[in-house]
């Protein structure tokens, strides 16, 4: 099991390593740097621009400057903010936790609701059930995250039920920890929801599907021949083969929420990467962008690595190979 | 085609419904010259957020032919309108006015209905006072052309190289899937971002059309290729296929001529499938202002005016109406795309 682990997080390196470069070249395609504001500022002297550049190492050219950053990197390096003047691993460190509470509330919330919802629609299979929650679903599907969040944004504001944008109300200074949790997660339902809603649908459709996949396999029509009680061939039998590609699926979920929570961020107002990583590639904030990709990439692994164990886990056809 | 047509009605009503549906989407879009009452940027400074103006046929509990009645303004500082029941202007169909261009090729001066000196905002107005209604189906015409635009390029793209990569196999395969892999990897929007960040911010609209574009289908065409390379590489170990080897074809020709369109089957539902996609890019990109630019209309674009301004957003909910569309078109092409899938498999004829 450790040198399966190992031996996949070796394939990550490669990738890893081809995506930043990549993403630093892309960069640096863009057109002047983030200074290039600055000349047109009379305050600033070309020579104190020049000057800066050198420190940060943009004199240099692109290749030269990737390992640099690179090197950095192995240091636990992230380079320094050139908007913020504060290393970019501080900034990053506070929009990162409002960002995952955010994802792993959703992602949460969306597999306890559709994960059962699919099984039991599976279960009743071409009955009114299912086709009203499978109706539900390509709506829930069809309706972007986005859209979804402005008109929460819009109920919450008529009907003040929710608050709506940051993480703390004004009460947060002198509650006690506990009301801050609350307070904390009050905040956290607008957007945290939002992105459930939009999630749902396409977990509930995947996980319905492998459901009658495996309830049309012979060996649940054994099982049922054999006189099992339905639970024993529902939960026993089907599910615990059905679920093994959701299992896979969970891997890649977890670094396409922190790309679906960045615009349902911005437009909730919730202090997360979204803004910061919009504002960054806007002034071109180079190695800002480098560590908000480079997170990205990380979570992919760190999804797909958490996938792996758990289908060892589960499946024992995996375990003995 | 007919015979295709009707087994999609048998197979799945929703989908046949929808195929319908986006017909009619695209028949407002392309003549949306003729139908608007007002042209896109025209600006009723006067009536500013003011809410739909609906026709009706009731007058005095009697049935009249249609109308509206005047908007009579209330409160100016906040944007309160009411409706001048003393005033009617009939609605009138297929009257006078400037003239344009249909499409810049017919030219008329004939528009589909009018009142006169009243207004009609059947969708009501934005915060510059211009109309909704004219401005969501000029919208229409990037949303929908977006889509299939961007994925005829990612289809071509994704075949040519999911081709080549199941062909070949070996030294060119490995580096084309790496390369497949790392554009996977990258988080969408930020890849977006970054994408879009290359280019300066103010592009004319047509410039940020092909930008988008682009920008979209080199991103899109990944996934697809992974898929055919797969569906290739057994494929290429079919009988047909040693055949064309062995008559001595040209690699390129098996490809393109015997491989590939034994794909098409699946490519098709997929690129149907993924459309939403691309049409939810471009809106998420105009929605952040990166994307069409004012005054020219796009349903992302509409939309931005609503984000961060919780006054419009609450007063004017109005200005959600170009997102509604967004979640039409989307789900329409969601049920074809899976009528489609249930037409194209041969387990289901």
């Amino acid at each position: 099991m450790r040198r399966y682990i190992l031996f996949r997080l070796l394939q990550f390196i490669p990738l890893l390593l081809g995506m930043t470069f990549v993403s630093f070249i892309i960069i640096q395609m863009a057109p002047g740097d983030y200074f290039t504001q600055m000349q047109m500022n009379p305050d600033v002297s070309p020579q104190t621009i020049e000057n800066m550049r050198r420190t940060f190492g943009l004199d240099r050219p692109v290749v030269i400057q990737y390992f640099f950053w690179l090197k950095n990197i192995f240091r636990f390096d992230l380079g320094v903010s050139f908007s913020y003047h504060i290393p970019v691993s501080f900034l990053i460190k506070q929009k990162l936790k409002n960002t995952l509470a955010l994802s792993l509330f959703s992602i949460f919330l969306t597999w306890l609701i559709a994960i059962p919802l699919g099984i039991f629609a599976a279960i009743k299979q071409g009955r009114w059930h299912e086709k009203i929650l499978s109706f539900l679903a390509y709506i829930g599907i069809s309706l972007p995250a986005f859209l979804i969040a402005m008109l929460m944004v819009f109920f919450a504001a008529r009907t003040a039920i929710l608050p709506v944008g940051g993480t703390t109300s004004v009460f947060y200074i002198g509650a006690t920890g506990w009301e801050k949790f609350l307070d904390y997660l009050g905040h956290l339902l607008l957007p945290g929801l939002a992105l459930t809603f939009a999630g749902i649908g396409g977990l509930y459709r995947l996980m319905k599907n492998n459901f009658l996949e495996v309830l049309g396999a012979p060996y649940i029509i054994t099982a049922r021949a054999k006189g099992l009680s339905p639970v024993k061939v529902y939960f026993k039998h089907t599910l615990r083969n059905a679920i093994n590609p959701m299992i896979t699926i969970f891997g890649y979920t977890l670094s396409s929420v922190l790309s679906g929570a960045a615009l349902v961020e911005i437009i909730t107002n919730w202090p997360g990467m979204g803004r910061l990583m919009l504002d960054a590639v806007l002034s071109q904030d180079l190695y800002l962008v480098m560590a908000s990709l480079l997170i990205g990439g990380v979570l992919l692994i760190v999804g797909n690595l958490i996938a792996d164990v758990l289908i060892a886990f589960v499946d024992p056809r995996v375990r003995l190979r | 085609m007919r015979v295709f047509i009707r087994r999609l009605k048998d197979k799945n009503r929703l989908s046949f419904v929808s195929l319908w549906i986006l017909v009619f989407l695209y028949c407002l879009a392309l003549l949306a010259d003729f139908i608007v009452p007002y042209p896109y940027d025209l600006q009723h400074r006067e009536y500013a957020l003011c809410p739909p103006v609906l026709p009706h046929i009731f007058h005095n509990g009697r049935i009249s032919r249609p109308f509206v009645y005047g908007i009579e303004i209330v409160n100016p500082a906040f944007k309160e309108y009411r409706q001048d029941t003393g005033k009617i202007y009939p609605l009138k169909f297929f009257v006078k006015g400037s003239e344009r261009k249909i499409l810049g090729i017919i030219k008329t001066d004939r528009y589909l209905f009018g009142t006169g000196n009243g207004k009609v905002f059947l969708f009501g107005t934005d915060n510059h006072g211009r109309d909704v209604f004219s401005r969501v189906l000029y919208g229409a015409r990037i949303s929908l052309s977006i889509g299939v635009i961007g994925v005829a390029i990612s289809f071509i793209l994704g075949l040519f190289i999911g081709g080549i990569s199941g062909y070949f196999g070996g030294k060119v395969d490995a580096f084309l899937m790496r390369l497949v892999e790392i554009i996977m990897m990258f988080p969408f929007f930020y890849l977006m971002l970054a994408l879009r960040a290359i280019f300066p911010a103010n592009l004319s609209s047509v410039q940020v059309y092909l930008l988008i574009v682009v920008i979209l289908s080199l991103i899109g065409w990944a996934s697809l290729a992974r898929i055919i390379r797969g569906m290739v590489l057994s494929i290429k170990e079919e009988e047909y296929v040693m055949a064309a080897r062995a008559l001595g074809l040209s690699s390129f020709r098996i490809i393109t001529r015997h491989i590939l369109p034994n794909t098409f089957s699946y490519t098709i539902t997929a690129l149907t499938l993924s459309i939403p996609d691309y049409i939810l890019g471009e809106s998420a990109l105009s929605l952040l202002g990166l994307g069409i630019q004012e005054p020219y209309p796009s349903w992302g674009n509409m939309l931005s005016v609503a984000v961060g301004n919780l006054r419009v957003l609450t007063g004017a909910p109005w200005m959600l109406i170009p997102g509604f569309f967004i979640f039409l078109t989307v789900i329409t092409f969601n049920f074809l795309g899976d009528g489609l899938r249930d037409v194209m498999d041969p387990k289901n004829w």
